[in-house]
């Protein structure tokens, strides 16, 4: 494969995308198509907890959850994966055998990444060693700032090696980039450096998913697509809380690269909170009515 | 000769070779937008003097919703004898008190008129569409928010034209008559009628004969705001109403927005009087894309350039200049992006490209598509359904097409681009200003220098660059060579209704 110089920057026009994401954000999804697209988001959903304080019954609950989103709707799909911390992965798995949601796991010295090489790879090894199914890695945005691009893309390269058969996503957490452009040169650069998926935001930094930088990032995969037809997937985590949101993600989506990416192999979201109110505008949809959250169990 | 022959017998559209699939197992539901509450008239009658009256020789002629071919109601037909009274009631209006009251009442009326159009902004939304076909995206949040704006922006100036004009005691014609085109009907209403009331002077205007339903619900709206009967006389008709306006001995000035054809006819008939002219005319844009530009955003650029209502714009941009370097990939992205643009009911919130206007400007545009297949051209169309009735025409791309085709030079005034390359910054001034019009033009580049470089040597009013078709009340806008005479828009829209 030939590799970019990632010295060259390639111009992204801030006003511009802006204006484009309102003008998707414009289009009017009812009835049918919201249902739908509900749906779809809900088995796009990478049901996350991320926190000092997790245990094992809290990421039990969570994988209860994710195996039945909402007890009074019983034909809905599953959530993509459960997303959790290294040493919480052999807990999700053996809850969620015998289902084909994934368990993803955060490594590499989550979220801030600051930790020797070695050391990141080892935490990737023990997560995949655990059983996951899927790695969200940090790349090192200090070096990435410093111009360091070949040292970045030699990590991601390492981390992806240490994968093996997991999937790999890349977070690049775009708070800390500040510029879209940077945005596009991580992108290029976890691409090209073997990320099966590119990931916005660890939700620890604010802000985190944004719609103009998933924008960016989509078209990044796009310009890949078309010169290595290699299909990379998309996960903007975090800030993501309500249905509305989700489906102009997914119409983003749609507009940007098609179909072949609206689906849980290609497109992902990475929330807590996302879920139910994802349920409640299904029961919506379904009943005329809104319930209360009450109904909705909270893990 | 019914709609779905002349599809027939056009051509089949090229099957895209993308690689990428938009014909996605999710698909948007319709969101129509709801038009109940937008009450239309059997029958519009002419506005003058403040009353709604008959034409003198009583004929009427229909108006057609062009992405039903239905019906939707009948307009007056105003001869020379309507047109008398018209230009009287506005002389007297002139003479009476609209001349007497102060220019901060006069302020007051227009600053009125803005937040009248404001709160039934969604009605004339409706309406707009429903007549002329524009998707309801944009007559909702293009058209009828920049017509409040336009009034809006003129009622300020009405009581600061010294400011304005310093060292002058800025005085008004008197009557102006106003010919307005059918592609932005109210906003071109706006554009005239802001500024000549701001400045003092009355009004005869006349709407497109396919698109004079918002005119007549403005002149509702002029009635219900209280401003004296005759400053504000709406009258309508096809090209000969026109041509009676455009020969009243007692207009001092004509404004002309439309083709410029019709506006080589009207600086004939005005040779030798003392009236004063503007004329916005035709245009055939350029898009000047370099290598160095934010391609995805250029990408949208052109789309906003071209197949914004419809192509039927004056300023579209309509010739693609690309430097070679980058023309297969903003041709590739180009094709895709066509492929998600969505065709069909002007009403329904997710239509990107509505109806053509008329069945007259739908075969012109058919026309020119057959031309640019004759000449040689390559036919890229997106492969979008579209409705079987209504005149609809999905959004076209013509490459391997050079200065010399007529597709090239000639205004189309459609959803049709032609695409050619450039390989120096000089051959794209060149090919830029290698066309009689020079109404406005766009470049794309991440280098500001180039930026300042291209929009000196490139000849037209208007120079967007990175962006495209966006407008504003305080910018002038008009064009050079046979693009039109005059500026309309900012300060200078205001010196177009001043005497010298």
């Amino acid at each position: 494969m030939k590799y970019p110089d990632f010295n060259q920057t390639i111009p992204i026009d801030e006003i511009g995308v802006n204006e484009r994401v309102s003008r998707l954000n414009s289009r009017s999804i009812k009835k049918d198509s919201k249902v739908q697209a509900l749906k779809l988001a809900l088995s796009m959903i990478d049901h996350t907890t991320l926190e000092g304080s997790d245990s094992p019954g809290k990421v039990i609950q969570l994988c209860k959850k994710a195996r039945q989103p909402h007890s009074a709707i019983p034909d809905l799909p599953t959530v993509a994966a459960v997303c959790v911390y290294p040493r919480m992965v052999g807990v999700a798995k053996k809850e969620l055998k015998g289902t084909d949601i994934h368990v993803a796991s955060v490594a590499t010295a989550f979220p801030s990444g600051q930790a020797p090489l070695s050391m990141r790879l080892q935490d990737t090894k023990f997560a995949v060693s655990e059983g996951a199914d899927e790695i969200d890695m940090v790349i090192s945005r200090g070096a990435f700032l410093n111009g360091e691009f070949q040292l970045v893309f030699d990590e991601i390269a390492a981390v992806k090696e240490a994968c093996g058969d997991a999937h790999l996503k890349v977070i690049l957490e775009t708070g800390e980039l500040h510029t879209l452009e940077n945005v596009r040169k991580a992108s290029d650069i976890a691409m090209h450096a073997g990320a099966d998926f590119i990931k916005t935001s660890t939700g620890k930094v604010s802000p985190a998913a944004t719609q103009p930088v998933t924008l960016v990032m989509l078209e990044a995969i796009r310009d890949f697509y078309y010169e290595t037809d290699k299909m990379i997937g998309m996960k903007p985590a975090g800030g993501i809380r309500t249905a509305k949101q989700a489906i102009q993600y997914l119409v983003i989506v749609k507009e940007t690269l098609g179909a072949a990416w609206l689906n849980k192999d290609y497109f992902r979201f990475g929330a807590s909170s996302l879920t139910n109110d994802l349920l409640m505008q299904i029961v919506k949809q379904q009943t005329g009515h809104y319930q209360s959250l009450d109904y909705f169990s909270n893990d | 000769m019914s709609n779905a022959e002349t599809k027939e017998t056009t051509y089949k559209p090229t099957s895209p070779n993308s690689k990428l699939d938009f014909e996605s197992v999710w698909e948007y539901a319709p969101a129509p937008q709801d038009s109940d509450f937008a009450e239309v008239k059997d029958r519009y009658e002419l506005f003058i003097g403040g009353k709604f009256v008959k034409p003198s020789k009583g004929r009427y002629f229909k108006s057609t919703n062009p992405a039903t071919e239905e019906e939707i109601t009948e307009f007056a037909e105003a001869t020379q004898k309507d047109i008398d009274k018209a230009v009287k009631a506005a002389r007297k209006a002139y003479e009476g008190e609209w001349s007497r009251i102060s220019a901060k009442e006069r302020g007051k009326y227009i600053y009125r008129i803005a937040r009248m159009l404001q709160e039934r902004a969604r009605e004339f939304a409706v309406l707009e569409s429903m007549d002329g076909g524009k998707p309801i995206r944009e007559s909702r949040d293009v058209d009828i928010p920049l017509v409040a704006a336009y009034f809006f922006y003129y009622a300020g100036w009405a009581d600061k034209l010294e400011y304005a004009f310093p060292g002058k005691k800025p005085q008004p014609y008197g009557v102006c008559g106003q010919i307005i085109p059918w592609n932005f009907p109210l906003l071109m209403l706006a554009w005239k009628i802001a500024p000549a009331l701001a400045t003092g002077n009355t009004v005869v205007l006349k709407p497109a004969e396919t698109t004079s339903l918002t005119a007549l619900k403005f002149a509702e709206l002029v009635k219900d705001c209280g401003i004296p009967d005759g400053v504000v006389n709406i009258v309508t008709g096809a090209g000969q109403t026109g041509a009676e306006i455009v020969n009243h001995k007692d207009i001092d000035k004509i404004a002309f927005t439309g083709s410029t054809n019709v506006g080589k006819i009207i600086q004939k008939s005005l040779a030798g009087t003392d009236k004063k002219y503007t004329l916005e005319l035709g245009g055939k844009g350029a898009l000047v894309i370099f290598e160095d530009a934010p391609i995805d955003q250029a990408v949208e650029g052109i789309i906003n350039a071209i197949y914004f209502n419809q192509g039927h714009v004056c300023c579209a941009g309509s010739r693609l200049l690309v430097q070679e370097g980058v023309a297969d990939k903003v041709i590739q992205k180009l094709k895709d992006r066509l492929e998600t643009l969505i065709v069909g009911d002007p009403l329904d919130k997710n239509t990107d490209i509505g109806a053509i206007n008329s069945k007259e400007q739908f075969e012109t545009v058919n026309k020119y598509l057959e031309l640019g297949v004759e000449e040689g051209a390559d036919v890229y169309q997106s492969k979008c359904d579209i409705p079987e009735n209504g005149y609809f025409i999905r959004p076209t791309l013509f490459t391997n097409v050079s200065q010399s085709n007529r597709v090239v030079q000639e205004e189309i005034f459609g959803p049709v681009l032609t695409v050619q390359t450039f390989r120096t910054a000089d051959e794209g001034i060149e090919k830029a200003n290698n066309t009689p019009y020079g109404l406005a033009n766009g470049v794309w580049t991440d280098k500001g220098s180039k930026i300042f470089k291209m929009s000196s040597k490139m000849r037209s009013g208007v120079i967007w660059a990175n962006t495209y078709n966006k407008f504003d009340p305080t910018s002038p806008f008009g064009g050079y060579k046979e693009s039109g005479v005059g500026r309309e828009g900012g300060m200078h829209g205001l010196a177009a209704y001043i005497k010298n």
